[in-house]
């Protein structure tokens, strides 16, 4: 045993645990539970909300078992009679003043007092007095504040003083009258991170102006994913209602995010919901000679689309393209634009259809912000500059950034070239209407049909990644997976589906059917990825290998 | 007769100057030996001044009676940084006046017994955290340390030893519980008055951080006494445990309240009858809380079984804490005291630990309904209950002093409460 180690017996369980680790911490390595308000492990532990009282054996007192480092031989009772029963006293002290307004509280459902409570707190409270009262307070940027649930345990003041070193919020006046507030009239507005005092408050105390009433708790479908508003790879859930995002909150990875999320990234998941979309296939011929479209509908095909093309189905329209494509490959080479939204799998499959087509250079635009916003208490995370999560992913197979910090212009060549031009996920928002007109195949493959892609042979409906599974790779090289949370529309399908079955049509190889081939695939093909195992990227992810393999063998 | 009461049976140590306006004055003071103990002090090691401490038996006179010289020891010997003595004069307990005493009479006493604590924990800088309301206090304090750096008795070079010790006198801004001492180093420090977790403990993390030393004033104004007379001499008086003298304040149903010098151990009984001249008009004791509202209070029988030292209190259920007697004839409303108690600490609990902040409003508010005539049998059993909740299971000692009062009047004078129900509501519980 290493001397690091330190002996001790959580109810009846031997545990060995590092020097220095907490009663409370150790015991969640064995699986117990120790309820707590206002420890939480990214934050300072003032012991003051006394519901992590443990018994010790030869202590006088029940000891806080958050700020209590365990001692070899050491014996703790969590779930003796004293430390239950005492849980439960403090419980009621709790709903003593709490206004137990469960039914309208946004907080219901996910609530630590609730569950608490539930689990071992009395059948009865035995107060019979009126409670205090505070009210309602706006603390400005996304956070309303509602005194009365509020259990004082300042887990928000400190998040605000400690992680995002900003002092914003306090508590005034002493005893039964503390109150959580701002300074004068001064509250969170322009502050960048305090989304995040939202998740941590343990109750309805603090809650989203943004989600406010929108969704109770239990009709919420968790999808563990990673966020996509910069290149960090916060690692994320998305909550899904009425397969609508209705909400981002920030899922622990101590190697990227911590536990927290900054409010850029929190509240950017509109666009995941968007409607309009392109649901189904289309592919057209176009006379090469006179460059006007002439519909050729596919087999279900019924109805016409904005741009003359007929709608048909996947099967049709994709021996449609890989003949156009064969058609018109050579030549001038192929042009590709994709996005940096795009996972690596689908990445993969741009590259591999690019290189069947005979090769040719695949470019990107992002977005790039002026400069880094860095949470100063926990400094390994910031919004970066780059606004979009796999432009390292990009890199790494190749891709250029071209355009500006808009994530605009730089597609002149491409949209002049009389090659084969494929365009995926670039919404073409800056480009004109007679885009790619001359190229001798245009592909455009997205989730909108944009009027720039008027002149596209063939419109293929593809998912967003909330819509799909997949990886991105963040700035550190981490590659991390992210799960489907909405049904996608109509047809739509993961870009690295159709474009995997495109390459596979031209190259006869074999074509992806699950992300986890893709993936594979990917990490077959690209030095960068092998090694790495889909399944295992899940939690926490895996570094890519970003730096040259040179030396290495292969 | 003189201070508004002095009595023959007093011995007066540290309240010799009481009374006379003329001890503040640093030249009388010095006439009269002051300063003398710190020559000497500053002649001796640390550890001699330490040793001869512990020899005294002196303990800390602020109610946890923290043997001074052990806890001097406590401090680092090779110091790596600055480190502090902190003197705790923001007395609020209610029902004691002894500290402002002393700052107001005898100012010099008190800094000199600073100077030489700091000298003996190796400390060059002492903090006087000193209650707020005292202005008068303050006053006297500002202008004796002023006086004692102009005299070369603070400051650098003190009395050309060599040893510079600055004394800085801070006014708290009015919350009881700065005079917790780790919630007056919070506030020293600038904070909010919070108490905080031990351990660490102040001899290991106090103010700014640094190993720190708080004493109490009283404790304090002893220290030149014994330096100068030594720790045998000190022991003359009180008990094998608790030897030396102790300031009591007497306050209520008395003929002649106030503050009175006793060695320890003296019988409590006697304290009332002949100190104090007993019970106006004849009256029967009923209640005495002995040791400042924080500790339980007694009965006549106790009262009269009770010696006025650390164990003697102990022995019949309550305890000395800073020896603040309050004391109560037949005419008190004890339900009524406690209830104004149970307020006091309610507004005072700086609202950190939950079952203090939540559980004693509750108290009160229960209270105010047996008042009321609205109480239950239930009542007095959810009063036991949920201040039994808040003993031991908080941060500090406040809690525990909502249930002290609380439960050992319902202890000791059940009847009182119970005559606040109604007859149909005296059914069910027991």
């Amino acid at each position: 045993m290493p001397p690091s180690l330190v002996n001790l017996t959580i109810d009846g369980r031997k545990v060995a645990v590092r020097k220095g680790t907490t009663i409370l911490e150790a015991a969640r390595q064995v699986g117990s539970h120790v309820p707590h308000y206002c420890y939480h492990p990214g934050l300072s532990s003032p012991a003051m909300c006394r519901l992590c009282l443990v018994e010790v054996e030869g202590a006088s007192k029940p000891m806080p078992s958050c700020v209590t480092t365990v001692q070899e031989g050491q014996v703790v009772r969590v779930n003796s009679e004293e430390a239950v029963g005492h849980r439960e006293g403090v419980l009621e002290f709790y709903l003593v003043n709490h206004p137990l307004d469960c039914p309208i509280c946004d907080m219901s459902g996910e609530c630590d007092l609730q569950d608490y409570v539930h689990y071992g707190g009395r059948e009865r409270g035995r107060s019979q007095e009126p409670k205090r009262v505070f009210g309602r307070d706006d603390f400005g940027g996304d956070v309303l504040f509602y005194g009365d649930r509020c259990v004082m345990c300042t887990r928000c003041v400190r998040f605000m003083s400690e992680v995002e070193g900003d002092e914003r919020l306090t508590v005034v006046e002493r005893g039964d009258r503390a109150v959580i507030d701002t300074f004068f009239e001064e509250g969170l507005e322009g502050t960048n991170w305090h989304g995040n005092i939202v998740d941590i408050c343990p109750v309805g105390a603090l809650l989203s102006k943004d989600f406010l009433h929108k969704a109770r708790a239990w009709d919420l479908e968790h999808s563990p994913s990673v966020c996509t508003s910069c290149s960090q790879g916060c690692n994320v859930e998305l909550h899904v209602r009425d397969n609508l995002v209705q909400r981002i909150k920030p899922r622990e990875n101590l190697a990227v995010n911590g536990w927290w999320m900054c409010d850029h990234g929190r509240h950017n998941y509109e666009w995941m919901n968007r409607g309009g979309r392109l649901q189904e296939p289309y592919a057209r011929v176009r006379s090469s000679s006179t460059g006007n479209g002439s519909s050729a509908n596919g087999s279900s095909g019924n109805g016409s689309s904005p741009n003359g093309a007929g709608r048909s189905s996947w099967s049709a329209t994709l021996s449609r393209v890989r003949d156009a494509l064969i058609a018109a490959r050579g030549g001038a080479g192929t042009l590709a634009v994709a996005s940096p939204f795009l996972s690596n799998e689908d990445l993969a499959a741009l590259v591999r259809l690019v290189d069947a087509l005979g090769g040719g250079r695949v470019v990107y635009r992002s977005r790039r912000a002026p400069d880094e916003n860095v949470l100063k208490g926990f400094p390994q995370l910031a919004r970066r500059r780059d606004l979009a999560p796999n432009t390292t992913g990009l890199g790494l197979m190749g891709a250029k950034r071209v355009g500006d910090d808009d994530g605009a212009g730089g597609l002149d060549r491409v949209a002049g070239h009389d090659g084969v031009v494929i365009v995926v996920g670039d919404a073409l928002h800056d480009q004109m209407d007679d885009f790619a007109a001359s190229a001798s195949a245009f592909i455009y493959a997205g989730s909108h049909a944009p009027p720039s892609a008027r002149s596209a042979h063939a419109l293929l409906p593809v998912t967003n990644f909330a819509e799909q599974e997949g990886s991105f790779t963040n700035l550190d090289g981490r590659v991390q997976r992210f799960s489907p949370a909405l049904i996608p529309p109509g047809s739509a399908r993961p870009p690295w589906f159709v474009l995997g079955a495109l390459a596979a049509s031209m190259d006869g190889g074999e074509m992806a059917r699950s992300t986890a081939e893709a993936f594979a695939a990917l990490s077959a093909s690209s030095p960068a990825f092998a090694g790495l195992d889909f399944e295992a990227l899940l939690e926490g992810g895996a570094m890519a290998k970003t730096e040259p393999t040179r030396g290495e063998g292969r | 007769m003189a201070y508004p009461y002095v009595s023959e049976r007093e011995t007066r140590v540290i309240s010799r100057g009481f009374g006379d306006p003329m001890q503040r004055v640093l030249d009388i003071y010095v006439q009269r030996g002051g300063y003398g103990a710190l020559r000497k002090a500053l002649g001796l090691s640390p550890g001699e001044v330490i040793e001869e401490v512990k020899r005294s038996g002196l303990r800390g006179r602020g109610g946890a009676g923290f043997p001074t010289g052990l806890k001097w020891s406590f401090m680092p010997k090779e110091p790596r940084r600055e480190h502090y003595l902190l003197c705790n004069a923001d007395e609020s307990e209610p029902g004691t006046f002894k500290d402002r005493e002393l700052m107001r009479w005898d100012p010099h006493q008190l800094i000199e017994g600073c100077l030489i604590a700091a000298h003996a924990i190796r400390s060059s800088h002492v903090y006087i955290y000193c209650r707020g309301e005292f202005f008068e206090a303050n006053q006297i304090l500002a202008r004796a340390l002023e006086d004692a750096y102009a005299g070369g008795f603070a400051g650098d070079d003190i009395m050309g030893s060599g040893r510079s010790i600055d004394v800085t006198v801070v006014q708290g801004a009015g919350a009881y519980i700065c005079g917790e001492e780790t919630g007056l180093m919070s506030s020293l420090e600038g904070k909010r008055g919070l108490p905080r977790v031990k351990p660490p403990f102040p001899a290991a993390v106090g103010a700014f951080g640094a190993p720190s030393t708080i004493n109490n004033v009283e404790t304090l104004a002893a220290v030149p006494h014994i330096v100068s007379n030594g720790g045998d001499w000190y022991r003359q008086w009180g008990t094998e445990r608790s030897p030396g003298t102790k300031l009591f304040c007497v306050s209520g149903h008395v003929n002649r309240p106030g503050n009175y010098e006793l060695p320890l151990g003296f019988p409590l009984q006697e304290l009332i009858d002949d100190v104090c001249g007993g019970i106006p008009g004849g009256k029967a004791l009923k209640a005495v809380i002995p040791g400042g509202s924080s500790v339980p209070l007694i009965d006549a029988a106790d009262t009269r079984a009770c010696a006025l030292d650390y164990e003697g209190c102990l022995e019949v259920g309550t305890m000395l804490g800073c020896a603040s007697v309050i004391v109560m004839d037949e005419s008190a409303d004890v339900v009524k005291q406690v209830r104004r108690m149970a307020e006091f600490y309610a507004h005072e609990s700086c609202g950190q630990c939950t079952p203090c902040r939540e559980g004693a409003a509750w108290t009160v508010r229960i209270l105010r309904r047996i008042e009321a005539g609205r109480g239950t049998m239930e009542d007095i059993d959810t009063l036991m209950e949920i201040t039994q909740g808040m003993v031991g299971t908080t941060i500090c000692v406040l809690s525990d002093s909502v249930a002290a009062p609380v439960q050992s009047s319902i202890e000791k004078f059940r009847d009182e409460y119970l005559s606040l129900i109604r007859p149909e509501h005296r059914v069910g519980a027991a």
